[in-house]
C-alpha cells in the first residue's frame, strides 16, 4: 500500500490517509460477509453478537441502534453534515449524542448497516468498538486545545489510544467493556476517576508529556472511584503500561458473572497493592522496546492534526461586554454557555442540545446540518460532542457570539442552561432500551418544563441532574448532584432519588435517600429538594457543597414532605 | 477433527492423554497435573502440555525448552484468555514451539490467534477453509505491534498483515 500524499488535515482531528481509508473499508467488507454469514445461518445470533456489537450494532426493543464512534468527541462539519444524511435516509430525522461522545442512531435495519458503515467509512468514520467486551471509543476534554486552564492537548494520546487499541489482537475479547478518558487539564472535566482507565496528563521534562493514571473506577451496579495506579507514568511507556494493565485483566478477571466482570471488581478482589504488583510484574517482563511510543510517532500522530489560525480578535472582549450590557438574555447565555480560551478575543462555547421539555442529547438532521453551517462559520469546521450530550464549538471569536446566539436561539439551540438543572444527562430508557426499568425521557422531559424558568435556574446556579432507567447506570445518576434512578416497583414504573453525587477531582457516589416514588410524585419531591437548598444555602455555596455540610436528612425530609 | 496451520490442514500426530490413562509412546499432550510425569518420559516421543485458561503460562517456565507444544482452550469464544496466554508464551518466554487452541473460537477470530502467536486450530469438522483463508487475508494492515513481528507500515505503530 503506497502512502497518498498527506491529505489536507481537519482543525482538531486526526487526518486519514490512504492506508486508514483502506483499513476502514476492508472493516466494512468483513462487516458484510459477517452479515451474509448471519443470514446463510453458518453464524448462530450467539455467534453475531459480539461482531455486530464491535461494529457498534445494538438489537433494542423495537429496532437496531448503531452507535458511530466519535474519537474523543470530535468531529468535523463535513462529518456531521454525513451524519445528517444517515439520520434522514435511515433513521427518523434524528440522532442522539451519547455520554460517550458518540452518536446513536435508533432506528436502524439490520440490512442497511454495511452500506451506513461505507458510507461512514467515506467520511473517514466508523462504529468500531462502540460496544462487545472491547477498548471502547476514548473520550476527552470537551474543551481540549482550546482551554485556558489547558497544561496539555490530549487529544494526541486520544487518537493514538485509539489507533492502538483499534482491532488489538489480544484485549478484543475482555471479560467486560473498558473506557478510557483522557484529560489535559487542571480541571478534570472526563470524570477520568469513573473510568476503568483515566489519564490525566501534565508536562514533564522535554515537554513531554507524563501521566497520571487512574484505575477500576465505573458506575453501573457497582459504583467505584477509582484509584490512582501510578503517579508519574512517563509518554514512553503509555501504551506498554496500558497493555500490562489489560493484560493482567484479560487473565485475571472474572469470567462467571458479567456484573462481576469490570476491572473495578478485579482491582477490589485483588486489592490496590496487589492489581499494582501484576502489573508491575507484567511490565517489567514484557519486551517494552516493542511497544516504546518515540518521540517522533507522537510527532508524526501530531502533525496529522490541523490547529486554528487564529486572528487578531482582542477588541472583542471589550465588543461583548457592551453587547451583554445591553441583553440581559445574552449575558445569561454568554454566563453559561462559554468557556475561557487560550486565546485572546476568542472563547468556546457550549451548545445546549436540552431545550426546556426536550429529550436530552436528541437533535435533528436539520439541527445537524445547521450545527455544520455554524462550524464552517464560527469555529474553523470543526465540533465537539461533549459527555455531558451536548455540542461545543471550541473556537469561537467573542465579537461573533452575539450573531451566533441569535441563530442558535432561532433554531432552539439557544438554551442558557449549561451546568444547570435543566442540562439533564438521561439514557434512552425504556422508550428504546431492553434492559431499563423506567422511562427516562418522559421525567427528564417534566423536569426540564419544571424548571425552565431562566431566572430560576440562575437562581439555583450550578446543579447537575442525571437519570438512568435501570441499574446499568447509563445516564451516571451516582455522579449526578441529584440522581434518579427507575426502578421496576410491583410491576410499575418508578424512581429513587440519590444525592451528593459528583465526578471531577473531588468524586463522589450519590447515595439513595428512600423508597420509589412514580414519576410526577418525584418531580415534585425533587422541586422540593432544590426549595430545601435554596433556604439553606450559604452565600454563594453550590448545591452540591450545601448537599455535603447538611448531609441527607434535610433533603430527604422535604422529599417525603407530603403537601 | 481437523488441525489448520500454516492456512493447510495438516495431519496431527499427538495424542491427547487423560488423567489416569498410563503414558503411550509418540508424541503425547498431557493436562499441566502430569507435566513431570512426561518430562520423565525420556526419548519415547516429544511432549505437549495442555493449559486451562485459568492456568498460569509461568508454571510453564522451567519445562518450557523441553516441550514441542502448548494447547490452549476457548470453552467459548468470548473468553479471550487464551489470547494473553499465548502472546506471554511467545513474548515472556519466548516458546518457539507450535501453540495449539482447541475450542470454541470463531474464523473471525483467527487473524488475532495469529497475532498472539497461535500456530495451530483445531477447528469444526467440515470447516469452508475458504473462509479462514478470506478472514486471514480480509485485513490487510494493523495498528499495533505482535509477537509476529509484522513489517512496519512506516507510519507509527502500523504494521503489513500481507499474508
Amino acid at each position: 500500500m503506497p502512502h497518498s500524499p498527506q491529505p489536507p488535515a481537519d482543525v482538531g482531528r486526526y487526518a486519514y490517509d490512504a492506508v486508514d481509508r483502506t483499513f476502514l473499508k476492508q472493516r466494512v467488507e468483513q462487516f458484510r460477509d459477517q452479515v451474509q454469514r448471519r443470514i446463510s445461518g453458518a453464524l448462530s445470533e450467539d455467534e453475531f453478537k459480539p461482531l455486530r456489537l464491535m461494529n457498534g450494532l445494538y438489537l433494542q426493543l423495537h429496532a437496531y441502534m448503531l452507535r458511530v464512534a466519535i474519537p474523543y468527541g470530535i468531529v468535523s462539519a463535513n462529518q456531521m453534515r454525513t451524519l445528517a444524511h444517515i439520520a434522514r435516509r435511515y433513521d427518523r430525522d434524528y440522532g442522539h449524542f451519547t455520554t460517550r461522545q458518540n452518536i446513536q442512531f435508533n432506528w436502524i435495519r439490520l440490512e442497511d448497516t454495511p452500506d451506513i458503515l461505507n458510507i461512514l467509512a467515506d467520511a473517514e468514520m466508523h462504529a468500531i468498538q462502540t460496544s462487545g467486551n472491547c477498548i471502547r471509543n476514548v473520550t476527552s476534554d470537551q474543551f481540549a486545545g482550546a482551554a485556558r486552564d489547558e497544561v496539555l492537548d490530549p487529544r494526541v494520546h486520544a487518537e493514538i489510544l485509539r489507533q492502538w487499541s483499534t482491532l488489538h489482537p489480544e484485549f478484543t475479547f475482555l471479560p467486560r467493556k473498558f473506557k478510557i478518558a483522557i484529560s489535559g487539564s487542571a480541571q478534570d472535566r472526563v470524570a477520568a476517576r469513573f473510568h476503568d482507565i483515566g489519564l490525566l496528563a501534565r508536562k514533564g521534562e522535554n515537554g513531554r508529556a507524563v501521566f497520571e493514571v487512574y484505575v477500576g473506577g465505573g458506575l453501573g451496579r457497582t459504583p467505584v472511584i477509582g484509584v490512582k495506579l501510578r503517579d508519574d507514568l512517563p509518554e514512553e511507556d503509555l501504551i506498554a503500561y496500558l497493555e500490562a494493565v489489560l493484560r493482567v485483566y484479560n487473565a485475571y478477571g472474572r469470567r462467571d458473572n458479567i456484573y462481576k466482570a469490570r476491572i473495578k471488581i478485579l482491582v477490589q478482589a485483588l486489592g490496590l497493592g496487589a492489581f499494582r504488583d501484576e502489573v508491575n510484574a507484567e511490565f517489567m517482563a514484557m519486551d517494552r522496546s516493542r511497544y516504546r511510543l518515540q518521540p517522533e510517532v507522537v510527532a508524526a500522530i501530531r502533525a496529522r492534526f490541523a490547529t486554528p489560525v487564529f486572528e487578531d480578535a482582542s477588541a472583542g472582549t471589550a465588543q461583548l461586554a457592551a453587547q451583554t450590557k445591553v441583553d440581559p438574555a445574552f449575558a445569561a447565555w454568554v454566563g453559561t454557555n462559554t468557556h475561557p480560551h487560550q486565546q485572546d478575543g476568542y472563547c468556546s462555547v457550549t451548545i445546549s442540545c436540552k431545550p426546556a421539555g426536550g429529550i436530552p442529547g436528541d437533535v435533528t438532521s436539520a439541527q445537524m446540518d445547521l450545527l455544520a453551517d455554524l462550524a464552517d462559520q464560527y469555529s474553523f469546521g470543526e465540533l465537539r460532542i461533549t459527555h455531558l450530550q451536548n455540542v461545543v464549538l471550541g473556537h469561537v471569536r467573542k465579537d461573533s457570539l452575539f450573531a451566533l446566539w441569535q441563530v442558535l436561539s432561532a433554531n432552539g439551540l439557544g438554551t442558557a442552561n449549561i451546568g444547570m438543572i435543566t442540562d439533564i444527562i438521561a439514557c434512552p430508557g425504556l422508550d428504546y432500551c431492553a434492559l431499563a426499568n423506567a422511562r427516562s425521557i418522559p421525567i427528564a422531559q417534566k423536569l426540564s418544563q419544571r424548571f425552565s424558568n431562566a431566572a430560576l435556574q440562575q437562581e439555583i446556579g450550578a446543579l447537575r441532574l442525571n437519570i438512568s432507567g435501570c441499574i446499568n447506570a447509563c445516564g451516571h445518576h451516582h455522579a449526578g448532584h441529584i440522581g434518579i434512578l427507575g426502578v421496576d416497583k410491583r410491576g410499575e414504573e418508578a424512581f429513587q432519588i440519590t444525592l451528593g453525587g459528583n465526578s471531577g477531582e473531588d468524586a463522589s457516589i450519590g447515595q439513595i435517600i428512600g423508597s420509589a416514588m412514580s414519576e410526577d410524585e418525584t418531580v415534585d419531591a425533587i422541586a422540593r429538594i432544590v426549595d430545601t437548598y435554596l433556604v439553606q444555602r450559604k452565600p454563594g455555596e453550590r448545591f452540591i457543597e450545601t448537599c455535603r455540610r447538611l448531609g441527607a436528612a434535610p433533603f430527604k425530609d422535604a422529599a417525603y414532605a407530603t403537601a | 477433527m481437523p488441525l489448520l496451520e500454516n492456512g493447510q490442514i495438516v495431519q496431527d500426530g499427538w495424542t491427547l492423554v487423560e488423567d489416569g490413562q498410563p503414558l503411550p509412546d509418540g508424541d503425547i499432550l498431557l493436562p499441566l497435573s502430569r507435566l513431570s510425569e512426561g518430562l520423565g518420559r525420556n526419548g519415547k516421543g516429544r511432549l505437549g502440555i495442555v493449559l486451562k485458561p485459568d492456568e498460569r503460562v509461568s508454571d510453564l517456565k522451567e519445562a518450557l525448552p523441553r516441550l514441542d507444544l502448548v494447547s490452549l482452550n476457548f470453552p467459548i469464544f468470548r473468553d479471550g484468555r487464551a489470547f494473553t496466554q499465548a502472546r506471554s508464551l511467545r513474548e515472556h518466554l519466548h516458546f518457539a514451539g507450535a501453540v495449539r487452541v482447541t475450542g470454541h473460537f470463531l474464523p473471525d477470530q483467527y487473524e488475532f490467534l495469529l497475532r498472539c502467536g497461535v500456530s495451530q486450530l483445531v477447528i469444526p469438522e467440515q470447516s469452508d477453509l475458504a473462509v479462514w483463508q478470506q478472514a486471514h487475508e480480509r485485513i490487510t494492515v494493523a495498528y499495533q505491534p505482535s509477537v509476529l513481528n509484522e513489517r512496519p507500515e512506516g507510519f507509527a505503530f502500523r504494521r503489513f498483515l500481507t499474508p
